[in-house]
């Protein structure tokens, strides 16, 4: 046995995940519409590179990669481009955001594959990067950030290569499902990272609640692949799953506060992004469908549905005998760390891992929070170490430098805090508004240092700009004074003659009205 | 805020009203060896704090203009007045024991904002306001049971409610000093513990009669608090293991002058203190490393008032002042956070 390392706090929480276990994966009906987002992905959104009304097929790339932390998406189906538009995402809050509208023809026509003329043992590190991001593969696990980059390790050795397969949040069971359905994918990707990078020892950590899975894929293993690869079953308890705790409890090493799990020689990569990887190296197929587990006491017969990438939400729920009259809050993800979902047509995308559909029963409504009785149950049972409480203290007071003293920027959202806590606060609510207000003042402060500058410098210019004219004034005054000294007998002469001239004039204005008066 | 619905969606696991409730419950083994022992004023007191107690915690909350329902089910208010009159002697004039429940309630909790707010634990300053404005009731004990004098219900109630001892009595002849403040007196006039413990009635049982079983009683509830998971193991275990730590050195020194260590943790408030008074989260420390140092305090400062104090007991200054401190020692006793200071343990 592996000697395991344990982390701080968790929960022990109801798995409730045999429910959507018990039939096998399907696939989810090519729906009439298909709606891809353009941000999918941790980074800069993919660009579109067609055009409305352009006929696409199956897998063909429709918007590009842009930058190094992005992604590019594929047509899930073959079809026409009917719009690139704004349309309803699955969002915290709700927005809208650039969406290509795809109207799918039923024949499913993929593009002419790659041909996949190497073993990716003969591959080069880079050139096999470059094919996980061609095939628009992010972290499958539910934060989707690039794979490809999570594939470079730089300078960096990597010493471990983890396979995470803990699944810890309660009802989510499509890794579990895929453990067991398709283990041979997910050693094979698992081979193809090891190869990326050189890694030394790989552990794919699995949480005891799942033994099927856990067998399935130690039968899969050969015994050659026994002696690289070693299944780890590992405690089930919320947040296990978590790549920080994952970390923790395989290898004892902990990630630093503002660190990458690779400088500390380690790389964590989803189950499902390995099948990904798995069918971008070996089948040449990018990134257009995924696993959804789609459970909920509103939900008649919960499942596991492969479903492709801008599916409606309710083809989904439909498929999986959503009763309406049941239904009090729909979520993505799970109940610990999903967010809710108001609109059900909103599509699916790479990071949906679970749509969950919870009754009035299971959900807290109406709830009065009381005030911090500062019983600390929250810091007992937080995997960071924080001292929730004292952050929630200053989250509600505003004290915003006093929140980040306390590692505000450490929590990971998880949840544990406000499960137990016995005033009902909602304690995650207030870490994400003070988060928030954070970044606000600090792009606030970016803009007004940048207005300084701008001040600055016009300030300058204008200073700069006078200086410069005072000096010409001063030439130029200077030089009409030169002129003017040597000028200076021709002006007396004008100037005898002006007065000659007008003597003369008064002499006549004065006759002229004498004139005036006699004759009136 | 309120209109955006965050995670978690789940119900939640714990309450403060169920952790009151569960106060009271392991308060209650200790309740009935009290009442067993002193007899029909402790619950009298009990009447007059806990009733005292609602309808203040009513009144201000009206005042304040907020609900008052869930704060009166929250049952905070239930709680410190219960511990309050479970530190009150059992003969008392109910005028007494309702000024120090007023004291505790208003002035101690919603003068400084409410539950969860007030950095000192309301039961121990209405206590403390007793002990120095009333210090002639509140160090006079009825003997415990089986001794000579027992009053009965309607003798208690009469004194209690109406002032009236009962015929052929007299306050002086009825009352006496608890063990902790007999030693406290007797050393003070130059005798020593075994001549104290020999030559007074008190002191007869384990540690000063009726007081052991009592002790006992707080020490079982307090026990099922820490099983329950209401209360940390952290200030129970360091406020008692200070306690004994020094008063064994002191008595190994010389034992003619420093009482055994079991009389320390037995005798007087000590268990009722350490499972149910030091324990208040609103005025406790919160950190783990911090609540060892919070409980050893009060640990300490209880066998100092104790010993070279002017009080017989010192476990209500100890909480008192080690409230005072407890931000302090909050700010200085923070864990690890994961991912930072590696190496360093915590």
């Amino acid at each position: 046995m592996r000697k395991l390392w344990h982390f701080h706090g968790g929960l022990k929480l109801e798995g409730h995940k045999a429910v959507s276990m018990r039939d096998p994966i399907i696939p989810v009906p090519i729906p009439q519409l298909l709606t891809i987002p353009l941000q999918q992905h941790i980074g800069e959104p993919a660009q579109p590179v067609v055009k409305v009304g352009e006929r696409v097929l199956t897998g063909q790339v429709i918007a590009q990669a842009e930058g190094y932390i992005s992604a590019p998406v594929h047509a899930s189906s073959s079809g026409t481009v009917i719009a690139i538009e704004k349309r309803p995402i699955a969002h915290p809050s709700n927005i809208h955001d650039d969406c290509i509208v795809i109207e799918t023809d039923g024949k499913d026509e993929w593009v002419p594959s790659h041909e996949i003329d190497q073993d990716f043992i003969q591959m080069e590190p880079s050139e096999l990067r470059n094919r996980v991001r061609d095939a628009g593969i992010v972290g499958l696990g539910g934060a989707g950030f690039p794979s490809f980059i999570k594939l470079n390790p730089g300078k960096q050795q990597v010493e471990t290569l983890i396979l995470n397969g803990a699944e810890c949040e309660p009802y989510i069971s499509c890794d579990a499902m895929l453990m067991q359905e398709r283990p041979r994918e997910i050693i094979d990707g698992l081979l193809i990272m090891r190869h990326a990078l050189h890694a030394k020892q790989c552990l794919i950590g699995i949480e005891d609640n799942k033994p099927e899975a856990i067998r399935a894929l130690q039968g899969a293993l050969s015994e050659q692949e026994k002696s690289i690869i070693e299944v780890v079953t590992v405690p089930t308890r919320y947040p296990g799953g978590g790549e920080k705790q994952l970390i923790k409890t395989l290898t004892g090493i902990e990630v630093p506060s503002n660190g990458l799990p690779v400088h500390v020689g380690v790389v964590c990569h989803n189950v499902g992004t390995a099948v990904a990887i798995t069918r971008a190296i070996h089948h040449g197929e990018p990134l257009i469908s995924r696993i959804v587990t789609v459970t909920g006491n509103a939900v008649t017969h919960p499942r596991n549905v492969e479903a492709r990438i801008g599916t409606p939400m309710q083809v989904l729920l439909e498929q999986a005998g959503l009763d309406q009259h049941k239904l009090d809050r729909l979520l993505m993800g799970g109940p610990m760390m999903g967010f809710v979902v108001e609109d059900m047509g909103v599509p699916i995308i790479k990071t949906t891992n679970c749509l969950l559909g919870m009754t009035k029963q299971d959900v807290a409504h109406e709830v009065h929070p009381m005030p911090c009785i500062r019983c600390g149950e929250c810091a007992k049972v937080c995997p960071a170490k924080l001292l929730p409480q004292q952050l929630y203290w200053y989250a509600r007071s505003k004290e915003l430098d006093k929140i980040e003293n306390y590692h505000l920027f450490d929590c990971i959202e998880c949840g544990c805090c406000n499960l137990v806590c016995p005033s009902h606060i909602p304690l995650v609510q207030y870490y994400r508004y003070a988060k928030t207000e954070i970044w606000a003042k600090d792009r606030e402060k970016q803009k007004a240092n940048l207005a300084r500058e701008r001040h600055e410098f016009h300030q300058l210019r204008l200073e700069r700009k006078k200086q410069e004219d005072d000096a010409r004034k001063r030439k130029k005054k200077e030089m009409l004074e030169k002129a003017a000294a040597k000028d200076d007998d021709k002006q007396a002469a004008i100037r005898a003659a002006m007065e000659r001239v007008n003597a003369k004039k008064t002499a006549q204005q004065q006759a002229a009205s004498t004139n005036k008066d006699e004759s009136a | 805020m309120s209109q955006i619905i965050s995670s978690p969606h789940t119900l939640f696991s714990n309450s403060v009203s169920r952790m009151m409730l569960l106060v009271v419950l392991g308060l209650i083994p200790g309740f009935i060896a009290y009442v067993y022992f002193f007899g029909w004023g402790v619950i009298i007191n009990s009447i007059v704090c806990v009733t005292t107690a609602l309808l203040c915690e009513a009144g201000i909350m009206r005042l304040r203009q907020r609900p008052a329902w869930p704060y009166l089910t929250d049952f905070s208010a239930l709680v410190t007045a219960l511990l309050l009159a479970l530190a009150l002697p059992p003969i008392l004039p109910w005028w007494v024991a309702m000024l120090a429940t007023m004291f505790a309630i208003i002035l101690a909790k919603h003068l400084y904002g409410g539950l969860g707010y007030n950095p000192f634990n309301p039961a121990m300053v209405g206590y403390a306001m007793l002990l120095i404005a009333f210090p002639k009731y509140m160090t006079a004990w009825l003997p415990a049971r089986h001794e000579q004098l027992s009053l009965s219900l309607l003798d208690n109630l009469r004194y209690n409610i109406l002032g009236m001892l009962p015929a052929n009595t007299s306050y002086d002849a009825l009352t006496q000093a608890t063990p902790l403040d007999k030693l406290h007196i007797q050393l003070g006039l130059r005798k020593t513990v075994s001549q104290t413990v020999t030559s007074f009635h008190q002191f007869s049982g384990l540690f000063g009669v009726g007081w052991d079983w009592v002790s006992l009683m707080f020490l079982v509830g307090g026990l099922f608090l820490i099983y329950k998971r209401v209360i940390g193991w952290h200030i129970p275990l360091a406020m008692l293991g200070s306690l004994a730590v020094i008063s064994t050195i002191a008595w190994l020194v010389n034992s003619a002058h420093y009482p055994n260590p079991l009389f320390h943790l037995f005798g007087g408030a000590s268990m009722l203190g350490a499972f149910f008074i030091a324990t208040d989260p609103v005025t406790a420390s919160t950190t783990p490393r911090g609540r060892l140092i919070y409980g050893a305090g009060i640990g300490i400062i209880t066998y100092v008032i104790r010993t070279w104090g002017g009080y017989p007991d010192g476990v209500a200054f100890g909480v008192l002042l080690m409230n005072l401190a407890a931000p302090t020692i909050d700010q200085y006793t923070q864990p690890r956070v994961f991912g930072h200071d590696q190496g360093k343990s915590s």
